[in-house]
């Protein structure tokens, strides 16, 4: 059992196995998000009150849960490298960040193009969109702290305690930015909560969220892949690699 | 990659200190590695090697600053691991920086240091007396030259209790004479059943030393 | 339970302190400065500046405790007597509280003591004098414990550049709210209980854990 744990922390096997999935889960998230954004752009229901501004959701709420849940991935991932010491973790945190902070970047990007039709302000303080501001700040953090160090080693043993910090920190943020909007704004709005859901609007969010899922997955899988070529580099199975490619 | 485990000494490891196949890799490159060394009370051992080639870096491991990247230290047979807090009280180490703050005089560094080493000490007899620096010992350490520095440094081997003394460098920037007067005190310690394990440019000459030698750094595979 | 550790670092930290004598009034002074340019930038009068004055103070406060970090381990790393403490038999942890504990009382301590001071020249309303000074106590020694885990990660870095504010503000940024929202609560009349309780309780889940933490980065730093 042990040597299977082992072998689930080989780069190599990582690298081996993961390319023969990579091609269908990339493709599975196309078509998720495809069809999600078909349905969801183009046939769902308009919404009473915001009209069609409202579809950016689709985009919108899948990057949220991504950004967050990228982070505890990251932060998990980071944790397992240092207790462990299993190099294969250590490179998923390293890959995941970028990601993460990527999707936090776009859930603010879109919920400021919802922003502009909706309340007429690309930027507006309400407790989501700067607890995610918050949180972009904890990924760049992450990867600025990892980028400062010269040694890989002692890097990503900085970042991954940092990350775990931040874990610790992320509920009492989300709370503490919850609590400070409700003493500034006593109306109940919530600006960027969807419209409450029809099934008909529900359903292309959900494929939308699934297919996001995959689609960080993906993304996440190949990351890892360039960072093993890169750290393996001058192993002899990454070598051969590169040789056999070119014979053929 | 999973190293360390946890191994008892046989019958015939009767050494007080074993480094066993200790490795050490930076980044991508290894350092040293397979190094091999059982060392009895009474024992002085010389790191030797060009600069860069780890001297330090396996002191600081010897006193369990960083990690082997694979390979283990045996403390009476035990991993050090394991022992932590017995090994590192039976250890000094002197490292290349001083250890001493500059604002405050040597009279007071060593006040410091001797609260947080009560149990370790010898009973009292003036250190700084010892090596000379009477004079200045209630000067601030800014005023103090490097050997006044070094000296101020060594004082400590002169009150402590620990068996095992790890040096690094312990000869610069001190003169001939107090160069001889460092010599004889390793040369008591090691009598009275001590162990010292240094790094240093100079020849010394003491009896049945043993050594390390660290080559230059190599590349991995 | 005496730690001879605990103590032994607490008192020689204190001591080092005391011969940098100068270098405590560097918090105050910063505080001095930047208050002078609130009402230049915005406006002298007294209504307004009430206004905003818990929230002011409290960020000036905050900055103040950013800028004062570098200190915390720099000099003990450079000259070698960091890691004579980590060779120690002791643990790091209590050693590690007492210099946080130092730093706090040379830094957030007497800024907090002069709050009232600082107050009055922003116009803060008379209800939120104590609350400030509670506020502050409480928040600026999380603000350390805090800090110290960001001091400790960017130990063996160049100091220069936003690396560190940028680490360590957003862990910073629940104790700005709840503190000025402790201050604003006063002088609105309501109870300061409930968010001084949170700045409690946020003080002691950090007295626990960082030392801890920071300890650990340690070692991380003086393995480089």
């Amino acid at each position: 059992m042990w040597q299977w744990f082992h072998k689930l922390g080989s780069p190599r096997w990582f690298y081996q196995t993961s390319g023969k999935w990579l091609p269908w889960l990339s493709f599975l998230a196309l078509v998720f998000i495809s069809l999600g954004l078909v349905w969801g752009l183009g046939f769902a229901p308009q919404d009473a009150k915001q009209g069609n501004s409202f579809r950016i959701i689709y985009i919108h709420v899948p990057s949220s849960f991504l950004a967050l849940v990228g982070y505890y991935i990251m932060a998990i991932a980071g944790a397992i490298s240092i207790i462990w010491k299993i190099k294969l973790a250590d490179m998923v945190m390293v890959s995941a960040a970028p990601i993460g902070a990527s999707f936090t970047f776009i859930a603010l990007l879109t919920g400021a193009i919802w922003g502009k039709p909706t309340w007429g302000t690309y930027w507006i303080w309400d407790a989501r969109i700067t607890s995610m501001l918050i949180l972009l700040f904890l990924y760049f953090g992450v990867i600025v702290l990892q980028k400062a160090y010269s040694r890989q080693g002692l890097a990503s043993r900085a970042a991954a305690y940092l990350a775990l910090v931040g874990t610790v920190n992320i509920p009492i943020i989300y709370k503490s930015v919850d609590w400070w909007y409700t003493l500034h704004q006593p109306a109940t709005i919530k600006f960027t909560e969807a419209p409450s859901m029809h099934p008909d609007m529900f359903q292309p969010l959900l494929l939308m969220i699934v297919g996001f899922y995959l689609f960080y997955a993906a993304v996440l899988i190949f990351k890892i892949r360039v960072e093993i070529l890169h750290r393996e580099r001058r192993t002899s199975w990454v070598q051969d690699y590169f040789f056999s490619k070119k014979n053929k | 990659m999973f190293d360390t485990e946890n191994s008892s000494a046989s019958p015939l490891d009767s050494s007080i200190l074993i480094l066993k196949d200790l490795a050490f890799q930076r980044n991508e490159e290894l350092l040293f590695s397979s190094i091999n060394m059982a060392i009895e009370s009474g024992e002085i051992l010389q790191i030797q090697g060009p600069n860069g080639s780890g001297k330090t870096t396996l002191l600081r491991m010897i006193s369990m600053t960083l990690s082997p990247t694979s390979g283990e230290i045996l403390w009476q047979g035990k991993n050090v691991n394991n022992v932590r807090e017995q090994y590192l009280g039976s250890l000094l180490y002197l490292g290349h920086q001083s250890g001493l703050k500059k604002s405050l005089s040597a009279d007071e560094n060593l006040l410091w240091w001797r609260k947080l080493n009560k149990d370790n000490l010898l009973p009292s007899s003036d250190a700084l007396e010892c090596v000379g620096l009477t004079r200045v010992k209630d000067v601030p350490c800014y005023h103090l030259s490097a050997g006044q520095l070094r000296r101020a440094s060594l004082a400590r081997l002169y009150i402590t209790r620990a068996k095992l003394w790890i040096l690094d460098e312990p000869f610069s920037a001190i003169d001939k004479q107090f160069a001889n007067e460092l010599k004889t005190l390793l040369e008591n310690h090691l009598d009275n059943g001590g162990i010292v394990i240094l790094t240093t440019h100079q020849d010394l000459e003491i009896k049945d030393m043993k050594y390390i030698s660290l080559a230059s750094p190599h590349k991995s595979r | 339970m005496t730690n001879t550790g605990f103590v032994a670092i607490f008192r020689r930290d204190l001591l080092l302190a005391i011969r940098h004598r100068g270098d405590l009034s560097n918090p105050i002074i910063f505080f001095f400065i930047i208050i002078v340019l609130v009402p230049l930038g915005l406006t002298p009068e007294s209504s307004r500046l009430s206004e905003i004055a818990p929230g002011m103070l409290w960020i000036i406060a905050l900055l103040a405790s950013l800028l004062s970090l570098n200190s915390m381990f720099q000099d003990d790393y450079n000259d070698g007597t960091l890691e004579q403490i980590m060779i120690l038999p002791q643990p790091l942890y209590f050693m590690v509280l007492a210099k946080i504990v130092v730093h706090w009382m040379v830094t957030g301590l007497p800024l907090s003591l002069l709050a009232p001071v600082f107050g009055m020249m922003l116009s803060l309303p008379e209800p939120g004098y104590l609350p400030l000074m509670l506020s502050l106590l409480m928040g600026t020694a999380t603000l350390s414990l805090l800090g110290a885990i960001g001091s400790a990660l960017t130990l063996p870095l160049d100091k220069e550049g936003l690396l560190l504010p940028l680490i360590v503000m957003p862990f910073y940024m629940p104790i700005l709210i709840f503190g000025s929202g402790t201050v604003q609560f006063a002088i609105d009349g309501l109870s300061i209980l409930s968010p001084l309780a949170v700045m409690g309780s946020l003080l002691a889940l950090f007295l626990f854990v960082a030392p801890y933490i920071a300890a650990g980065a340690l070692r991380l730093s003086v393995e480089g």
